[in-house]
C-alpha cells in the first residue's frame, strides 16, 4: 500500500545554500541542518534521513559491520503498471545506493554490541517486500545466535509492498515469527519509529518492540490518514497518529530526540540485559 | 424469457446464462407439479446443459471474476458454514479489555467428534447482522479477542480452526487509537508459536493484514472462489492508474487467486466448490469444507508439538523471492563483547 502524501523530499530546496523548513517555514542554512543531525535548528523538526546516514549518527565510528548485503530483490509477479517493478527497483537502487529498502548489520552503540536494521524511506517509501522480510528475519536469527539486543529503525509509508502482492503480506508473518524467537530467547528488541511508519510494517515488526521509541512527531498507524479521511468522511483530530498522539494513546513508550537515541539505547541495553538461559 | 430475472444484485453478469437455465428448470418442475405431467427427460437434459454452461464459464474465469464471486451477495458466510458444520458452536465473547467485536466470532465447537476452537470472521448476511458485525471489518478488540481464545485453546490443546472472510481491518480513528497495528502484529507473533495445531481457511475475501491477523497456521487453505491479497484490487488500481475502475486489471496484476497462491507456496490446499460457486449449493460447499478440515486437523493432531512448531516456523520463514548473490551462506558471527 502506498500513501502519496508522504513527501519523500527532505527539505524544500530553494537554492544550494538555504532551504525552507517545511515545518516552520523559516529559511535555514542547509549546512546547519546537516550539522544538526538533519533536525531544523530553529523548530526542532526531524527531517527524514536515509539509512546510511542513520547508521552514521547512531553507531560508534568504525564499528558498523553490514550483513546480508548480497540479497537483492526480484520481480516474482512480473508486475507491470505504468512502469515495470523491475525498472523501478533498478532506479531506486541507483538513487539510494542500497539493494532494497532495509540495511542490516551489527556494531556498537555506546560501546555496546547490537544487531541493527534501518528501513529506508527513499527506497519505494520503505515498503516491505521479500528482501526486507528476509533481511529482518536473518537479522533476528543473527541476534538470537549471537545473544545480541536487536534495534530496528522503522520508517515506511508503504507498508507491505504492493508490487510483490501477497508475498509481501507474508513477510509480515515471517518477520513476526522471527521476532518471536528473539522474544523467547529473552533478548531485548527496541523498535524505533521514524516518520512515517504505516501498514504492513507497523502491523508487524515495528510495533512488536519490548520498548517502542518514536522520534518527535513521527507518524505511525495502520491505516494512513488520507484513507481514513476518504473512507470514513471524518475530520482527523489534531496531531493524529503523530508520536505525541500515539504516546497519549498508549501506542508508544517514549519520544526521544534524534540526538538522544544512542544514549537512550545504551540505557535500555543496561536495564534489560539478557538473562543467561542455560541448557540452550 | 418472459419471466423477469431475479433482482440484478443477486447475480453477476457472467452468471446470467446459469441463472437463465436454472429458471427454465424451475419452470419445468413447477409445470410438472401443477399439471401432473412428466418432464423428467427435459429436466435431465437441462441439468446436463446447466453443467456444461457452468463448466464453460468457469474454465476461463478471470481473476476479477473470481473476486466478484468471492464478494457475491449470495455467497455463504461464516455463520452459514457454522450452522452446517459446527451446530454445537459455543460462542464465547470477551477480549477482557475493551468491547466485544462481532466481526470475529470465537468459541469452542465440535468438528465431527473433534473438539476445536473456532475463530471466524463474519460479514453479516442482512443489514442488521452487517451493522452488528461491522461488515466483517474488525477493530483491535476483535483481534485481541481472537488471541484470548486461541490461548485458551492452547491451554487445553484444542486445535484452532480459523475462518477468514474480510475486506480488511477497520480503517477508523478509534481503531487507530486502540492500536490496530499492534493488535494484528501481536497475533502474527503469537500464532507463529502457539503450541496447538492451527488450520486457516480463506472462505471468500482475504483482505490484507485484516485477514492475516487470524491467518497464521500450520495449514492454510482457500475455497476455490476466494482471493487473498495485500491490497484490494480497487485500492491497487487507484494507486497505479488513479482509477478504481481499473480494478479488473489490478486483480490480474496482483496474482491473488488460489492457483497463484498455491504456486507461491503460501496456500497448501484449494477446497473445491460446487459447480457455479458455493452460493449455488451451500450444503455441498460446507460438506467439502468439513471433510477437508477433519482430514487436516486429524493429520496435524498426530504431529508432535516440536515438529509442528518447527514446521510452522519454516513454512513462513521460507516464503519470499529474492536473489542471493553470495556463493556462501549467511555470516554466522559478530564481534562479541
Amino acid at each position: 500500500m502506498a500513501f502519496s502524501f508522504f513527501s519523500p523530499k527532505r527539505h524544500v530546496r530553494t537554492d544550494g545554500v538555504f532551504t525552507k523548513c517545511r515545518n516552520c517555514d523559516g529559511m535555514v542554512r542547509i549546512k546547519d541542518i546537516e550539522e544538526n543531525l538533519d533536525v531544523c535548528p530553529s523548530c526542532d523538526f526531524h527531517f527524514p534521513i536515509g539509512s546510511q546516514r542513520r547508521i552514521e549518527i547512531t553507531m560508534d565510528e568504525g564499528s558498523w559491520n553490514e550483513l546480508f548485503t548480497d540479497i537483492y530483490p526480484t520481480d516474482p509477479l512480473n508486475f507491470n503498471a505504468k512502469k515495470s517493478y523491475a525498472d523501478r527497483l533498478k532506479r531506486c537502487q541507483q538513487d539510494t545506493g542500497i539493494a532494497d529498502a532495509v540495511i542490516t548489520g551489527c556494531g556498537k552503540i555506546g560501546s555496546k554490541n547490537a544487531a541493527v536494521a534501518v528501513t529506508d524511506f527513499r527506497f519505494m517509501m520503505g515498503s516491505m517486500g521479500s528482501v526486507v522480510g528476509e533481511k529482518i528475519a536473518l537479522l533476528a536469527e543473527h541476534a538470537v545466535a549471537n545473544n545480541l539486543p536487536l534495534v530496528i529503525f522503522s520508517g515506511s509509508g508503504g507498508g507491505a509492498r504492493m508490487d510483490e502482492g501477497v508475498i509481501s503480506l507474508m513477510q509480515m508473518a515471517k518477520t513476526s515469527a522471527a521476532l518471536s524467537k528473539v522474544h523467547k530467547a529473552g533478548l531485548l528488541y527496541v523498535s524505533i519509529i521514524t516518520d512515517p511508519t504505516y501498514g504492513g510494517v507497523s502491523a508487524s515488526f515495528a510495533t512488536l518492540g519490548d520498548v517502542i521509541i518514536a522520534e518527535p512527531r513521527a507518524r505511525m498507524g495502520f491505516t494512513g490518514p488520507r484513507v481514513i479521511q476518504q473512507t470514513m468522511k471524518v475530520d482527523l483530530p489534531p496531531g493524529f497518529q503523530e508520536a505525541e498522539f500515539n504516546r497519549d494513546h498508549g501506542q508508544v513508550d517514549r519520544i526521544v530526540h534524534r540526538r538522544d537515541i544512542p544514549s537512550t539505547l545504551v540505557q535500555l541495553f543496561e536495564f534489560f540485559r539478557p538473562r543467561r538461559i542455560y541448557g540452550k | 424469457m418472459a419471466k423477469a430475472l431475479q433482482d440484478r444484485s443477486d447475480y453477476l453478469d457472467f452468471e446470467r446464462p446459469v441463472v437463465e437455465i436454472e429458471q427454465k428448470i424451475e419452470e419445468f418442475e413447477t409445470l410438472a407439479k401443477t399439471n401432473n405431467m412428466d418432464f423428467s427427460e427435459e429436466i435431465n437434459r437441462l441439468h446436463k446443459r446447466r453443467l456444461t454452461i457452468i463448466r464453460d464459464i468457469f474454465r476461463d474465469l478471470t481473476p476479477w471474476q473470481r473476486v466478484e464471486l468471492a464478494r457475491h451477495p449470495k455467497r455463504p458466510q461464516s455463520l452459514d458454514y457454522i450452522e452446517r458444520i459446527f451446530p454445537d458452536f459455543l460462542e464465547l465473547a470477551g477480549d477482557r479489555a475493551f468491547a466485544d467485536d462481532a466481526a470475529i466470532l470465537t468459541g469452542p465447537a465440535l468438528l465431527g467428534d473433534i473438539k476445536v476452537m473456532l475463530i471466524a470472521q463474519h460479514k453479516g448476511r442482512d443489514m442488521k447482522e452487517s451493522i452488528r458485525c461491522n461488515w466483517g471489518s474488525a477493530h483491535p478488540e476483535g483481534y485481541r479477542k481472537a488471541l484470548e481464545k486461541m490461548r485458551l485453546a492452547e491451554k487445553f490443546r484444542l486445535p484452532i480452526v480459523s475462518l477468514i472472510d474480510t475486506k480488511g481491518a477497520y480503517p477508523g480513528i478509534d481503531a487507530e487509537e486502540r492500536g490496530q497495528a499492534v493488535a494484528i502484529a501481536t497475533n502474527l507473533r503469537e500464532m507463529s508459536a502457539l503450541r496447538t495445531p492451527i488450520v486457516c481457511v480463506v472462505l471468500s475475501e482475504g483482505g490484507s493484514g485484516g485477514a492475516l491477523g487470524i491467518g497464521i497456521g500450520d495449514h492454510v487453505a482457500m475455497m476455490e472462489n476466494a482471493y487473498y491479497s495485500v491490497i484490494s484490487p480497487e485500492g491497487c488500481a487507484a494507486i497505479l492508474w488513479k482509477d478504481a475502475g481499473k480494478a479488473p486489471e489490478a486483480a490480474a496484476a496482483l496474482k491473488l487467486t488460489p492457483a497463484d497462491l498455491t504456486g507461491f507456496g503460501i496456500v497448501d490446499a484449494v477446497i473445491p466448490e460446487p459447480p457455479g460457486g458455493a452460493h449455488r449449493d451451500p450444503d455441498e460447499a460446507a460438506a467439502n469444507l468439513k471433510q477437508h478440515l477433519i482430514s487436516v486437523v486429524l493429520e496435524l493432531s498426530r504431529t508432535t508439538e516440536t515438529d509442528l512448531l518447527a514446521r510452522r516456523y519454516e513454512k513462513y520463514r521460507r516464503i519470499g523471492f529474492y536473489a542471493d548473490l553470495s556463493s556462501q551462506g549467511a555470516p554466522d558471527s559478530s564481534p562479541e563483547s
